[in-house]
């Protein structure tokens, strides 16, 4: 390694009632990668926006090379050799590969040069893409393709990659990696984002970890055990969610043939999907992101109809009925977009308690509202789940995510249902939080509810769910018990490599690189 | 530099607020307006605002106010609900033509009978009316996606062709000696709507206080005023939540038909008192202002009707004192429109000054 | 009745005629659409073109200063729809039909002096030896300049949207403001344009109704064609060419009902003349299953919270 690329020093953004960044500094050397670990909220994304010129820094400065580094918008950052592969992609789904590249370049070739260009990088670094395909027609792993040969055409010198692995299989993490170190030795910095402490570990050559804001510690990942990490990370030791034993109950929801055409134009079909869910037990289905997790929540919830026999629960069919129809049967669900699909942003918590309580709980009455009662169940919920609120009469978009999160999560379980499906449970929360939410999903589990969890977080599936499954394409894999699984075969189950290969490096080129 | 910043939820104060200072910076613009077109604007803006209520004459302009107020807080009452749930039905002044008809033809073929049964009839033909017109673009939407602000604007050029043709033809007075329009139903006592027209006052005018009263109870008390809230807020929630889009378009767009059709009922019954060409006269598009501007609140609603009611008259007599022209009024109730939808701002932001301090 | 007053020639030159404001207006508001930006302020828009071009080509007696008030006057209008849009951040359905009911009063007191005058005479462009052609030179080579440039125009705007990088920046706002904000694309920029280039164009509309269309001036003479307009965007499901299609065939229904009304033919008057409503209906109806053309973020709004 040779000198320091971009040196940090003393960044500060705080927002209203928030400090994002609190005085945060630290080197990304020359030829490494640099690991930025941090929970959510810990202020990584607030930080590579400054980087990447969408954010302006209060206070503190950045050095490019030894000299002042202030680019006033993503353009300036780009000219001065940064790239940006964003976590929530900044594509657009009705134009083609090459469009989407090129619309992230200053001084685009005419289209037929550039696809030539995208096509042989993307050979070059085993990221096989068509360019003139629609980007809402590819998967989430193509996409990332996208944004990632977007960001190699502008040949940077500093590329940030914002938690990557999110959308990929464990095979296609490996085939990245293979990527971001062959990069490395042709002289490209990467600074990865990440909160996952074993990627980071196999992967990177420094690491600084950021808690509420403020940088809490530098260290070099390989020497250090994740445990370390984590601790360092939360900043404090964090319990791991306790179950019990349990027996095997009857089967109360039963999925036979399940097909379900997609809502919107990119969505995913459903295709013919079997599985049973068990009292007291906890089925969790894994699978990169746009295999059919929205579709399949919808088709359980009631927002898709389907085929009357589909959906079994207790033996009757429910496939034809509507979302309220299905909560007075017992099956509840929790989507996973909070704002906007699970609670409404801008009404209070009482009336979002009204969204789905109304028919259990009965809060409603020849139509009427019993507004207490629902201001009751409100309060219940958040003082069951510790939402941290003044009071009911707080709107859903006040909270954070976390503590938003707990409240559609309590409110479907104070329902107590006799199926609960939820999508995402912990995603973009707080790691207490997200032990606070695995472990009341393993106490409802222990209370006799079967439990079908939709997630892309593997860990988390491995360790709350009994049986685990793989979303792949709108298909589902067979369903194995947790314990006989090793991560190589879950990786197989969500699809493999998905047509990705490893970066395959011409002699020639390697020699030079040398 | 200004920076808007979101609020963490929207301010009630400001909810509050934004219609009266919209009505005041309207006030101020409106009397540049009319200094720009020569007429003392603290004049204009007196004989507008004060002289209908507190004037020499007001004893004749307040009834007015009413009779003017009741067809704006009918239509937009029923406009309000769509609103808020984000379905935009923009063609109630077709809607309320052919209530008109509607109510009006029931009227003339029981002409000359008297009975107490031809008025309810009526009011119930005009209903229908209203709510079948409105039922197109409800229909198409619900089964083809149609875009319903498009389909219910046009169906108002159509139900004004049709309005020409019924006031030219099957409407005709016969005993009008060629003259086009109706027979006058003000004259005819089981049909006109008024109650009283010494005092100005007609059955619309009690139709639009039930209507804000029921309006009031559904979205504060009632699971469907929720549901119609939840829609226009977040529409996925809504149908998380168990709400049929379906349903709710067919009832926001045939409820707002409906009151759109009374309220054109009850005027061809009553103030008009015949199917003429000229019969609308924009009711069904002022509504639209009348209801943001009472924040697609009931109560609000009925206040800014008042408001715009006296726009009218006030306009009316600015226009034979003063010589101030009749669209002067209507730039005066379109800039209303503007300041209240450019102040809203503030009731979801906060607006910030921000020096950027730079490292 | 009598049908043979009906001349084809004279029909399918008046048609061309007749579609031009509606194209003027459609191409104006593709773009504003595809910038994922809905303003249904077309009809205000028009309108105040309408007196705009009238007004100020009777005061010069230069038709094409008209014309250019006309653009003017649209522009200025729609800014008024980008302020309250783009940086009050206010609903667009709501703030477009504050635009229209504005624009509509606007006119009517700005045309007070204007009613029952005669404008001055836009030349016709005899294009040499191809106006010559019999038939074809009559229809087709032998109109004014401004009803050509609507037809250049569309293929300017075809141009610009499929092939340069203006119109891919255009396209990527309303597919997606967030992403196009992420890379560093001014969104409220490209969409404040937009919105101009729209008004420019409904106010070039509306002026071609006013001045050589009709041509006087009489309040609220647009009678829906911006709505027209509005919904002639979506039957072309947002391309150029489907616009000057649809222009032509709803120019070709509102010519050949006036012809009919002329010819005296048995039908009522006032049901030729609901005529161009309801076909816009059939059309909206038999194309609206198709939504997957849409701009990705038509109408919702944008602020870039962080």
């Amino acid at each position: 390694m040779t000198g320091t690329l971009l040196r940090i020093e003393g960044l500060t953004k705080a927002y209203p009632g928030v400090v994002a960044n609190d005085d945060v500094s630290f080197d990304i050397a020359e030829k490494e990668i640099h690991a930025l670990l941090g929970e959510n909220g810990a202020g990584k994304s607030t930080l590579v926006k400054m980087i990447y010129g969408l954010v302006k820094p209060d206070s503190g400065t950045m050095t490019w090379r030894a000299e002042p580094f202030t680019p006033a918008d993503p353009r300036a950052a780009r000219a001065a050799g940064v790239g940006m592969v964003f976590q929530h992609f900044s594509l657009f789904n009705a134009l083609n590969v090459a469009e989407n590249v090129a619309l992230g370049m200053e001084n685009p070739p005419p289209m037929r040069d550039l696809a030539a260009r995208i096509r042989d990088v993307s050979e070059t670094y085993g990221l096989p893409l068509d360019p003139f395909r629609t980007v809402g027609d590819l998967s989430a792993g193509e996409r990332q393709r996208v944004e990632i040969i977007r960001c190699l055409l502008q040949d940077p010198k500093l590329l940030i990659m914002d938690e990557p692995t999110s959308v990929l299989t464990p095979q296609e993490v490996e085939i990245l990696f293979e990527t971001l170190r062959k990069l490395r030795a042709e002289g490209t910095s990467i600074l990865y984002i990440s909160h996952k402490l074993e990627e980071i570990r196999a992967l990177c050559d420094a690491a600084t970890i950021l808690r509420l804001g403020k940088n809490v510690g530098t260290c070099v990942p390989s020497d250090t055990t994740a445990r370390d990490m984590a601790e360092m990370m939360v900043g404090g030791t964090l319990q791991t969610p306790t179950r019990t034993a349990r027996d095997d109950g009857d089967v109360v929801l039963d999925v036979t043939g399940l097909s379900l055409k997609p809502a919107n134009p990119f969505g995913t079909t459903l295709k013919n999907l079997h599985f049973t869910v068990r009292a007291g037990e906890i089925l969790g289905l894994g699978g990169v992101a746009g295999n059919g997790q929205d579709e399949l929540l919808a088709a359980l919830s009631g927002e898709a109809l389907t085929e009357k026999n589909a959906i079994k629960v207790r033996g009757e069919s429910i496939g034809h009925l509507g979302p309220n129809a299905r909560r007075a049967r017992g099956i509840l669900a929790a989507p996973e977009e909070r704002l906007g699909h699970a609670a409404a942003p801008d009404m209070d918590l009482s009336e979002n308690a009204l969204l789905t309580g109304a028919i259990r709980k009965s809060l409603t009455s020849r139509g009427f509202v019993n507004w207490p009662a629902a201001r009751d169940f409100a309060d219940e919920i958040i003082s069951a789940f510790d939402v941290r609120t003044p009071g009911h009469h707080v709107a859903a978009r006040a909270l954070s995510g976390g503590n938003l999160q707990k409240f559609v999560i309590g409110r479907e379980i104070l329902q107590d249902p006799d199926v609960l499906v939820v999508n995402q449970p912990t995603w973009g929360v707080d790691a207490s939080a997200a032990a606070d939410i695995r472990q009341a999903l393993l106490d409802l589990a222990a209370r006799g509810t079967a439990i079908l969890c939709i997630s892309q977080d593997l860990d988390e599936l491995m360790e709350i769910s009994d049986r685990f499954g793989a979303l792949n394409e709108g298909r589902l894999s067979d369903i194995r018990p947790v314990s006989e699984l090793s991560i190589e075969e879950v990786g197989l189950m969500m699809g493999g490599a998905h047509g990705m290969e490893v970066a395959h490096i011409h002699e020639e080129e390697q020699e030079a690189g040398a | 530099m200004i920076r808007l910043e979101r609020r963490p939820q929207p301010s009630r104060l400001w909810s509050y607020l934004t219609p009266v200072i919209a009505v005041i910076v309207t006030m101020i613009a409106g009397g540049l307006l009319f200094a720009a077109l020569g007429k003392n604007p603290v004049e204009a803006i007196r004989t507008i605002f004060w002289n209908p209520l507190f004037g020499e004459f007001a004893f004749y302009y307040r009834p007015q106010l009413l009779v003017k107020a009741a067809p704006l807080v009918l239509i937009a009452i029923g406009l309000s609900l769509g609103f808020r749930a984000g379905i935009w039905n923009i063609g109630a002044e077709g809607q309320y033509i052919v209530g008109a008809l509607c109510g009006a033809g029931v009227g003339l073929a029981f002409h000359p009978t008297e009975s107490v049964l031809i008025f309810p009839l009526m009011v119930i033909a005009g209903g229908l009316g209203g709510w079948a017109w409105a039922m197109i673009p409800g229909l198409l939407k619900v089964r083809f996606g149609t875009n319903e602000i498009l389909v219910s604007l046009m169906l108002v050029y159509v139900a004004e062709q049709l309005l020409a043709s019924m006031a030219l033809g099957l409407m005709k007075n016969p005993e009008g000696h060629g003259f086009p329009g109706s027979r006058n139903l003000s004259d005819y006592a089981s049909a006109t709507s008024w109650i009283d027209q010494d005092i100005g006052l007609h059955w619309g005018m009690a139709a639009a206080f039930i209507a804000v009263i029921l309006a009031y109870v559904l979205l504060n008390r009632h699971i469907l005023g929720f549901n119609i809230r939840l829609s226009g807020e977040a529409p996925r929630a809504a149908k998380f939540s168990g709400v049929a889009p379906a349903r709710l378009i067919l009832f926001c767009l045939g409820t707002s038909g409906a009151l759109a059709g009374l309220a054109g009922m009850f005027e061809v019954a009553g103030p008009s008192g015949q199917v003429s060409i000229d019969f609308n006269v924009g009711y069904g598009f002022t509504a639209i202002i009348v209801a943001f501007l009472g924040r697609l609140h009931p109560v609000g609603i009925l206040l800014a009707g008042l408001l715009m009611a006296l726009t009218y008259i006030g306009g009316e007599m600015a226009q034979s004192n003063l010589g101030l022209p009749a669209a002067a009024i209507q730039v005066f109730q379109g800039m209303l429109l503007f300041f209240l939808l450019a102040l809203d701002v503030l009731t979801h932001f906060r607006i910030r000054l921000s020096a950027r301090r730079t490292a | 009745m009598d049908l043979s007053a009906i001349n084809p020639v004279l029909l399918i030159a008046s048609l061309m005629v007749a579609a031009t404001p509606l194209l003027l207006a459609s191409v104006g508001e593709l773009v504003v659409e595809r910038s994922g930006v809905l303003n249904l302020g077309v009809e205000g828009m028009m309108i105040t073109g309408a007196i705009c071009g009238f007004a100020i080509s009777v005061e010069t007696g230069s038709p094409f200063t008209g014309f250019l008030a006309a653009m003017g006057g649209g522009a200025l209008l729609s800014l008024l729809f980008a302020f309250l849009t783009q940086f009050a951040l206010a609903n667009q359905v709501a703030s477009g039909l504050a635009l229209t009911l504005f624009g509509l009063g606007l006119s009517a007191l700005m045309g007070q002096g204007y009613v029952g005058i005669k404008p001055p005479a836009t030349p016709r462009l005899d294009i040499p030896l191809l106006s010559d052609i019999p038939v074809l030179g009559r229809i087709l080579f032998s109109h004014d300049l401004v009803l050509y440039f609507g037809i250049a125009l569309t293929a300017v705007v075809w141009v610009l949207l499929k092939y340069t990088r203006v119109g891919l920046i255009l396209r990527a706002v309303g597919e997606n403001h967030d992403a196009a904000h992420a890379l560093g694309f001014s969104v409220v920029g490209v969409r404040v344009v937009a919105i101009m280039f729209g008004g420019a164009c409904a106010g070039l509309g509306g002026a071609y109704i006013s001045l050589i269309r009709v041509p006087q001036w009489t309040e609220g003479m647009t009678a829906g064609i911006g709505w027209i307009a509005l919904a002639l965007v979506v039957f072309a499901s947002w391309k150029p060419w489907r616009v000057l299609l649809g222009a032509y065939l709803f120019g070709g229904i509102s010519v050949l009902q006036l012809n009919l009304q002329a010819a005296g033919i048995a039908i009522p008057v006032e049901y030729l003349a609901m005529s161009p409503y309801i076909v816009t209906i059939l059309v909206l109806v038999s194309l609206s299953a198709d939504k997957s053309r849409a701009p990705a973020s038509l109408g919702r709004i944008f602020h870039a919270s962080q």
